[in-house]
């Protein structure tokens, strides 16, 4: 093989190039898969499955919101004993109350940018509110 | 060879007369069946108009209800000299609901706003009007119309009628915030954000959403609060007086049924053929 010497350091150089971002991520902290926050609350019990929530949650949202708004069905979910009305403010947000810390954890990961909170109020919404007046 | 060419002829004149005759013969065997459908609707006609002489107030005439359809009767004559309880009205509605004060009438949003006679009764003559509607505000607020137009032009369905209890009801998710339903609207029951309107809400309630920028908003008949078995909020506000009746326009034993039954009310725009759910006493 001719110029030996240059391709092979050549080849190297450029195979650790392209894969730089694969072993970066290894490496780096910026891969580690986040760990959203348990509800403040303690509760431990949520409206479905663990595995349906990770996978569905957003499904589950527009369900109830079809539910709420077109079907008048507004019959509440009954969650470790307690009643909630269906909605992500009035449910999941009564126990998941740390948006920034709980929704916002995997969204950012994700890059996802719902527009939930567009609209909807969080906690720390209704506190900067109370502040001001 | 010519022969053959004259049978042709013949047969193909025959088809198409019996092509052109054909749906004429259907026409005519179900004619019976077809008079008879409209001599019914003539005679129903007939006795409709017999009996609602006042046909063009929109008030009776219609056909018989199905279902749940809740209204509001405003009973005005316990408002007058009273500005302060629709101002508590508005107040309590706007607060529930988050409803920003923007503070011009350009961009503000409104749920229930007082108004002058004139403006909320345009079709009712306001010449030499008395002292009374002269002087005081009316309250004003989405009809839930049974024949909502604001329902007929939304492409996206993002309003429309409840067929459980007939409140005319908005999806903001869904709102692209075209505003064909501020023109369809005979009312001005409809606001749009023009802005963010966070800024301009006081104090949230927690309870309730508030909207973005670039949607819709109307007052929902309080369908949050209904679910919760409490009353609207326009009507717990001016609870001292009792000046408003909520309830079940379809059900005769209803409390509302019974006061529109008593006493003469009005609706507003009544020609439009709307058919307003929100009734007047004034």
């Amino acid at each position: 093989m001719y110029n030996k010497g240059l391709i092979i350091p050549g080849l190297i150089i450029f195979v650790l190039l392209v894969t730089f971002p694969l072993w970066f991520n290894a490496f780096s902290k910026a891969s580690a898969v986040p760990k959203p926050d348990l509800p403040p609350g303690g509760e431990k019990e949520c409206v479905a499955p663990l595995a349906v929530i990770r996978a569905s949650h957003m499904a589950l949202l527009n369900e109830w919101r079809d539910d709420v708004l077109r079907n008048n069905d507004r019959v509440a979910v009954t969650v470790a004993g307690k009643q909630y009305r269906k909605g992500l403010q009035t449910a999941c947000m009564q126990c998941h109350s740390n948006k920034e810390k709980f929704c916002d954890s995997c969204h950012a990961y994700a890059s996802v940018k719902p527009y939930c909170w567009d609209c909807h109020l969080t906690a720390t919404d209704v506190a900067k509110k109370k502040e001001t007046h | 060879m010519d022969k053959q060419r004259r049978k042709f002829l013949k047969i193909a004149g025959a088809t198409a007369l019996a092509g052109i005759s054909a749906p004429v013969v259907v026409k005519l065997t179900s004619s019976p069946a077809l008079a008879s459908s409209e001599h019914g609707e003539v005679a129903e006609h007939g006795a409709a108009t017999h009996g609602e002489a006042n046909q063009a107030e929109g008030h009776g005439a219609e056909q018989a209800p199905q279902g749940v359809r809740l209204g509001m009767l405003i009973d005005m004559r316990r408002l007058y000299g009273r500005p302060d309880l629709l101002e508590k009205a508005k107040a309590a509605c706007h607060k529930v609901h988050n409803v920003p004060d923007i503070g011009n009438t350009k961009s503000e949003i409104k749920w229930i706003w007082p108004a002058p006679f004139e403006n909320v009764f345009p079709e009712h003559s306001s010449y030499h009007e008395s002292k009374i509607t002269k002087e005081n505000n009316f309250l004003a607020l989405c009809n839930h119309c049974n024949e909502p137009p604001c329902v007929r032009v939304c492409p996206t369905k993002a309003t429309f009628r409840v067929e459980a209890n007939g409140i005319v009801a908005m999806d903001f998710h869904r709102c692209i915030g075209c505003r064909f339903c501020m023109m369809g609207c005979p009312y001005g029951a409809r606001s749009f954000n023009w802005k963010d309107p966070r800024p301009y809400i006081k104090e949230y309630n927690p309870d309730f959403p508030t909207r973005m920028r670039g949607v819709v908003e109307k007052c929902n008949f309080c369908g949050e609060r209904l679910a919760l078995g409490q009353e609207p909020a326009c009507l717990e506000a001016v609870k001292e007086v009792g000046a408003i009746v909520f309830g079940d326009l379809n059900d005769p034993d209803s409390e509302i049924r019974q006061r529109l039954d008593e006493e003469h009310t009005i609706q507003r725009k009544p020609s439009l053929g709307t058919k307003p759910s929100v009734f007047y006493i004034v």
